[in-house]
């Protein structure tokens, strides 16, 4: 479970100019354990902020989010970072993947930064997880060798790669075609419910809000502390 | 910590072309001083040994380097020549062991020595195959220079003309190889040896034909008057000895006038040795000099400039560090993207720059390890390409 309350933020003392365009402050958000969620909501509403702030990626000023039990908002920046391999799961937009790692290093690539577990397990289970999403073939391959399709399947792969409470996509499907954007949300979801995982997604395709179990406005959640500019 | 090293190898394996030329750069410049210095000191201590094994060298006045260096490691440039009359004068002396050297011809590039049995052991060169020199037109040859050319005993070898148009009488011989010698690491492994005479019968001072009293010889003889038989050019020369005609060979004049590059001097002690260098001092056609010494002057002005070479290249070094590590910097901008896809998937800023730091530390070691290859094999073969500079 998500609980998020009284929470601020800003972009001060970040960057100047966002800092003066934009700010902040959800009083209370609630998202079940299990639950798959779409969150939408115009340009600078602040769905990427949420999502940056639920993954500990950026701190709040004040208010607290609790994500199973577990008070981020009071995590140093060593805890955010071994939360994030533990608890988090997640997809960007532009895949992110390391263009000089084979597509199972690229799943493997928290283990590779956490050293948790024995090397075969994790290669057995990344295995496992491109077989799923049918890219056993493309496992030696290098990213740039894949379509734009399967390298939002690999990166899906690395973020269910540690069985994430929480799997967090931002516009996931902003790059890909109306094809692969069906498959890639069908996949999140399947891979959410396998696992049990709280999915948080942020979209602005309309087409694929019936896929989730719930659908957040974020002008419901969020009420901004300036004006909101192109996010 | 593994999981950075791993990452920072996979992007430099990724990225070769790129690691290769940094570590060849890299690897260039710890190579090209060490290198030098390296090449200069083993320079240093091979020319100082040889020269150090031969107390003194008697030869023309004239360069005492390009005396030395014929004497030593029988440089083609030639000395001039002197007469076989100063070697036997200085050698009813007494004051010393005396070793005549004749090496102005080669065979193949390989040069040819004439001198006398005494040179082996002086040297200590002992047999690997075959024999010593028994007869007039044998060779015996060093151990590298026979590989080389893929010969050993009871081949041959013919010595090359000086020039094409040579009519003056330096005809090729061919020279039977009686033995290979053992290698010695020296300037001796490339070398042929042979009987001073047979360097003389090379310069045409000596020679081999029919005999002009034999019939067989009428249709070559013009005239014999007063004992003296002239021959036209149809005489036939023998262009090798060979036990049939070892006897038609001889030697026109007195071998005191015959030529020799130099002598090499042995005194039983240093007063023998300051004897023999006041009796050479104010000569004006010859000179006795110590090859340790004009060979330490040589050095002397090698080491002058390997300071000046050693300095150009850390000025040029310090250069290529700033520009790598330029590049460098260019690099870790262009890879903000991924280091921040690092952070946002859980790493730490620490593991990043563990991430960096495998790299650079992947890079330096590898261009160590390419420039100690480098040195390594530039040391083993410096020796030969010494000598082959030496006897050039």
């Amino acid at each position: 479970m998500i609980n998020i309350s009284e929470l601020a933020f800003s972009y001060q003392g970040r960057d100047a100019e966002l800092a003066s365009s934009f700010g902040m402050r959800v009083r209370s958000l609630t998202v079940p354990v299990g639950a798959t969620t779409a969150l939408v909501g115009p340009s600078g509403s602040g769905k990427t902020t949420l999502l940056g702030l639920i993954a500990g990626t950026l701190r709040a000023a004040s208010g607290s989010i609790i994500v199973n039990d577990e008070a981020i908002t009071e995590f140093s920046d060593k805890d955010l970072g071994q939360y994030r391999l533990r608890s988090v799961g997640q997809v960007f937009q532009s895949f992110e993947l390391l263009d000089y790692l084979t597509v199972i290093e690229n799943v493997m690539l928290p283990w590779y930064i956490s050293g948790d577990g024995m090397q075969e397990d994790i290669r057995e289970r990344a295995a496992e997880l491109l077989r799923n999403v049918d890219l056993t073939t493309k496992q030696t391959a290098m990213p740039g060798e894949l379509s734009q399709g399967e390298q939002q399947r690999v990166a899906v792969c690395r973020a269910m790669l540690n069985n994430p409470p929480v799997l967090l996509a931002d516009e996931p499907t902003g790059n890909l075609d109306q094809e692969n954007k069906q498959n890639v949300v069908d996949l999140l979801v399947e891979q959410a419910q396998q696992n049990d995982s709280t999915l948080l997604m942020v979209t602005h395709d309309e087409s694929l809000l019936s896929k989730f179990d719930a659908v957040l406005d974020m002008r419901g959640v969020a009420q901004p502390l300036k004006a909101p500019s192109q996010e | 910590m593994s999981g950075a090293l791993f990452l920072g190898w996979r992007y430099l394996a990724h990225h070769r072309f790129k690691s290769g030329i940094l570590i060849a750069s890299i690897a260039l410049m710890l190579f090209l001083p060490a290198a030098t210095r390296l090449l200069v000191e083993d320079s240093a201590t091979a020319l100082t040994a040889r020269a150090s094994q031969t107390p003194l060298v008697l030869g023309a006045r004239g360069s005492e380097l390009e005396l030395v260096l014929n004497t030593l490691y029988f440089h083609v440039e030639s000395p001039a020549e002197i007469e076989n009359r100063a070697f036997t004068e200085v050698q009813a002396t007494g004051f010393a062991e005396f070793i005549p050297i004749h090496s102005r011809f080669r065979a193949q590039g390989v040069p040819i020595v004439g001198t006398s049995p005494d040179y082996f052991g002086f040297r200590g060169l002992t047999i690997a195959s075959g024999r010593q020199i028994g007869l007039l037109g044998e060779c015996v040859i060093g151990a590298k220079a026979a590989a080389r050319l893929g010969l050993g005993p009871g081949d041959s070898i013919i010595s090359s003309p000086e020039t094409v148009f040579d009519i003056a009488g330096v005809y090729p011989l061919k020279m039977t190889i009686a033995g290979v010698l053992d290698v010695t690491g020296t300037a001796d492994d490339n070398a042929i040896f042979v009987d001073i005479r047979t360097s003389w019968i090379i310069q045409g001072l000596g020679h081999g034909h029919t005999d002009l009293a034999a019939p067989e010889a009428g249709a070559a003889v013009l005239s014999r008057r007063n004992g003296v038989v002239t021959a036209n050019a149809s005489l036939a020369q023998y262009a090798e000895v060979t036990r049939d005609n070892i006897g038609d060979f001889h030697f026109h004049g007195s071998t005191d006038s015959f030529p020799l590059t130099s002598v090499i001097v042995v005194p039983p002690d240093q007063k023998n040795a300051a004897l023999l260098r006041g009796r050479y001092q104010d000569n004006d056609l010859l000179q006795l000099v110590v090859p340790e010494r004009v060979l330490d002057d040589l050095l002397q002005t090698v080491f002058a400039v390997q300071n000046y070479v050693v300095l150009g290249l850390a000025i040029l070094g310090f250069a290529t560090t700033a520009v790598i590590t330029l590049v460098f910097l260019l690099s870790q901008q262009l890879r903000k993207g991924e280091f921040h896809t690092l952070l946002r998937i859980g790493a730490s800023r620490g593991y990043v720059s563990l991430l960096i730091a495998s790299e650079i530390g992947f890079v330096l070691l590898l261009s160590v390890l390419l420039a100690s290859g480098l040195t390594l094999v530039t040391r083993i073969y410096a020796m030969q390409i010494l000598q082959t500079f030496l006897t050039l």
